[in-house]
């Protein structure tokens, strides 16, 4: 990891404002933050033109720490307001902070037709395979026959891929990597604000209070050792054996292509309609 | 307040802010440019959007509300504004509060059940003083109810659908030309109060056609919201006034400031502490209850003499009216109170003009929603009598059956 100044962190930061932040000590999200930061800062973009917006719950409380237009709203519904602010001003970069629960339960809608407009949205989803801030109840990426509060006998639904959800749905560059790999989440965040389409990164997190208690996890570094020792980077899979792949993170991007993007086919479109004449 | 606010009628209309009482109907039909039209309510509400600047439209179809997001697809690319058809009523009204805060004029269009869906993002609106209009043209409920037929089942939504207390400023129009006035006026004023208006039509005027020549658009008065000039670390999104409108400064220019649903304090980050939410909440109330006047109106028809007042809005009205006129024919002392902003309820107007009455008739589309506020008005007063009529058969009310209560009423 190339070392990043204090001071570049504290100017991202609204340092004498709103710290300490509300997560829990051996919570991913701080760290998921210090990647999204630096990838900013090598960024040369200007925070005015920086938009972070989110939804409800633990990893949607980001946007109050960071010194950019900030916008925390409404649960599951991030998206939705990205792409008001996106569509109105097509040049200010949009990030969308959201969690399992936030992007894949009650926010799936937005997420799925926001993928298939091919909006210019960098969603990045913290993981933690749990609803955090409302104590532990069972999440769409709850592991099958993990617990959680809701799930006290265990979980029988199959979890979300959410990765492959929005491939299907249309996005043009989905990743996935850990909150452990800091330097990779960082190139990720980067290359999902540069891509001209809808992208989303799945950062795996670990919430060691509360789904590391019930599932009896351990503690935070041995979390985070199972996010290092339990994935695999894409670029891996075909040198290895089925049985080494089997139930382990696939890491890297995983898909990425290039079609139209939605403000610029809009642009296109105020042209045509501009040109076929005035109003009525 | 403007010309194209102003009433096309041959009655008087009283409106509590005196500056705005002058009729311009004379000098709207002077003006050149624009023909006389056969227009639907909806169409003229989506011709109102366009005139006050809104540059911005998400929503979803639905009955009976569709013709605005129809016209708006095919009007709004031509000026350069946005359309867009979101999945549901949830993302509708979130797009266009998250493009109000990057600057935009921004208005959505629904009906009951798209309503109830958007109640949570009218909170926050409300809550985060984000200027933004929903239209709801009415249709009978509850549920999906009778899509295609009349009901005024939403006066109460309007005020009470969302979560929490929060300020309410609701228009409500009676006929074809008012919808396009009060559109032009619900933006206006959540421009400058900043914060969600919402327009409430009935099926039956959203589908009506009627002969209207709308105003040039010179002659239209639109309010914008004004930009900060303060340095950026002088700017607080949420400072205490009593003026509006005041500075608001928009995503992308410069001021860097945080929005959240949760309670908040003057900087717009999420605070605890008791003394922070009450300044916040008493900021809310206090910019409708300062502000009344302005907000207010409500048209006063051959009420000076009457001892009999019909008190109707929206499409009911319209037979309130003819009943009054019938009435008056026989020499039946009646007259018609009509709101045309519902909330806030005009309490001292309506109080006010029903001093000298003896008999209040309420005829409303629904089992009694506009009723309960006039009963609220009226319950100390033992020498006033209040008659209801209610219908919610998805039928309107005829003249016929207001008359015969005015009759008994005698």
């Amino acid at each position: 990891m190339p070392a990043i100044p204090q001071k570049i962190i504290h100017e991202y930061l609204r340092h004498d404002k709103k710290f300490p932040h509300v997560w829990c000590a051996g919570c991913s999200n701080g760290i998921v933050l210090g990647s999204i930061i630096r990838a900013i800062a090598g960024m040369n973009l200007s925070r005015n033109d920086i938009v972070m917006v989110s939804g409800i719950g633990c990893s949607s409380r980001m946007p109050v720490y960071v010194d950019f237009n900030t916008l925390h709203t409404l649960h599951g519904r991030a998206i939705a307001f990205a792409t008001g602010i996106k569509l109105h001003k097509p040049h200010l970069k949009v990030i969308v902070v959201t969690g399992d629960g936030d992007c894949a339960a009650i926010g799936g809608n937005h997420l799925i037709h926001a993928a298939r407009r091919n909006i210019d949205l960098s969603v990045i989803m913290l993981n933690n395979n749990i609803y955090g801030m409302t104590g532990g109840q069972v999440s769409p990426t709850t592991p099958y026959e993990a617990y959680a509060t809701t799930a006290p006998y265990g979980n029988i639904e199959p979890d979300f891929d959410v990765c492959k959800l929005a491939i299907g749905a249309g996005a043009t560059y989905v990743a996935r990597t850990t909150a452990f790999h800091t330097q990779e989440t960082q190139n990720m965040v980067k290359e999902a604000i540069e891509h001209p389409g809808f992208a989303l990164i799945e950062v795996i997190c670990a919430c060691p209070v509360i789904y590391g208690r019930l599932n009896k996890k351990g503690g935070a570094p041995e979390m985070m050792k199972e996010m290092r020792d339990n994935s695999i980077p894409l670029s891996a899979v075909d040198k290895l054996p089925p049985e080494k792949v089997q139930g382990k993170i696939i890491r890297g991007v995983l898909h990425k292509d290039i079609r139209p993007e939605y403000c610029a086919q809009y642009a296109e479109l105020m042209k045509k309609a501009q040109a076929q004449g005035g109003s009525k | 307040m403007s010309n194209s606010e102003s009433k096309n009628s041959n009655t008087t209309t009283i409106k509590e802010n005196k500056t705005n009482s002058t009729s311009k109907v004379e000098e709207l039909q002077n003006q050149k440019g624009r023909k006389t039209v056969l227009m639907q309510g909806n169409e003229a509400v989506a011709y109102g959007a366009l005139d006050a600047g809104c540059n911005f439209f998400a929503g979803y179809p639905i009955t009976p509300s569709t013709e605005i997001a129809e016209i708006l697809a095919a009007e709004l690319p031509k000026r350069g504004g946005v359309f867009v058809q979101m999945e549901d009523e949830l993302g509708s009204i979130c797009a266009i509060i998250g493009a109000s805060l990057a600057g935009a004029k921004a208005l959505t269009a629904t009906s009951g059940p798209g309503f109830s869906l958007m109640q949570e993002g009218i909170g926050f609106a409300r809550s985060t003083e984000t200027p933004c209009v929903v239209v709801d043209v009415q249709r009978v409920g509850p549920s999906t109810g009778m899509p295609t037929s009349c009901a005024q089942g939403d006066i109460q939504q309007s005020r009470w659908g969302t979560h929490g207390d929060s300020p309410a400023i609701v228009l409500y129009p009676d006929s074809v030309k008012e919808s396009y006035e009060l559109t032009i006026r619900a933006i206006n004023l959540s421009e400058k109060y900043r914060t969600c208006v919402i327009l409430l039509l009935d099926e039956v005027l959203g589908h009506m056609r009627e002969a209207v020549r709308l105003p040039d658009i010179s002659n239209v008065r639109v309010i914008s919201r004004i930009k900060p000039t303060v340095p950026p670390h002088w700017y607080k999104h949420y400072e205490d006034n009593e003026k509006y409108p005041f500075p608001l400064a928009s995503f992308g220019e410069g001021y860097r400031f945080h929005v959240t649903g949760l309670t908040h304090d003057a900087l717009g980050f999420p605070t605890n502490k008791p003394n922070e939410a009450a300044e916040m909440m008493a900021r809310l109330k206090k910019k409708i209850t300062y502000n009344i006047r302005d907000l207010v109106q409500i048209e006063s028809f051959q009420m000076d003499d009457a001892k009999i007042a019909v008190f109707a809005a929206g499409i009911t009205a319209r037979s309130a009216k003819a009943a009054v006129v019938m009435a008056r024919k026989e020499g039946i002392p009646a007259g018609l109170l009509r709101p045309l902003t519902i909330w806030p309820f005009p309490d001292d107007a309506v109080r006010k003009m029903l001093r000298n009455v003896d008999i209040v008739i309420v005829p409303e589309l629904n089992q009694g929603q506009l009723v309960r506020e006039i009963e609220r008005l009226v319950k100390d007063r033992s020498d006033s009598k209040l008659i209801k009529i209610q219908r919610v058969d998805s039928k309107l009310i005829p003249p016929q059956d207001i008359l015969q209560k005015i009759k008994e009423g005698m």
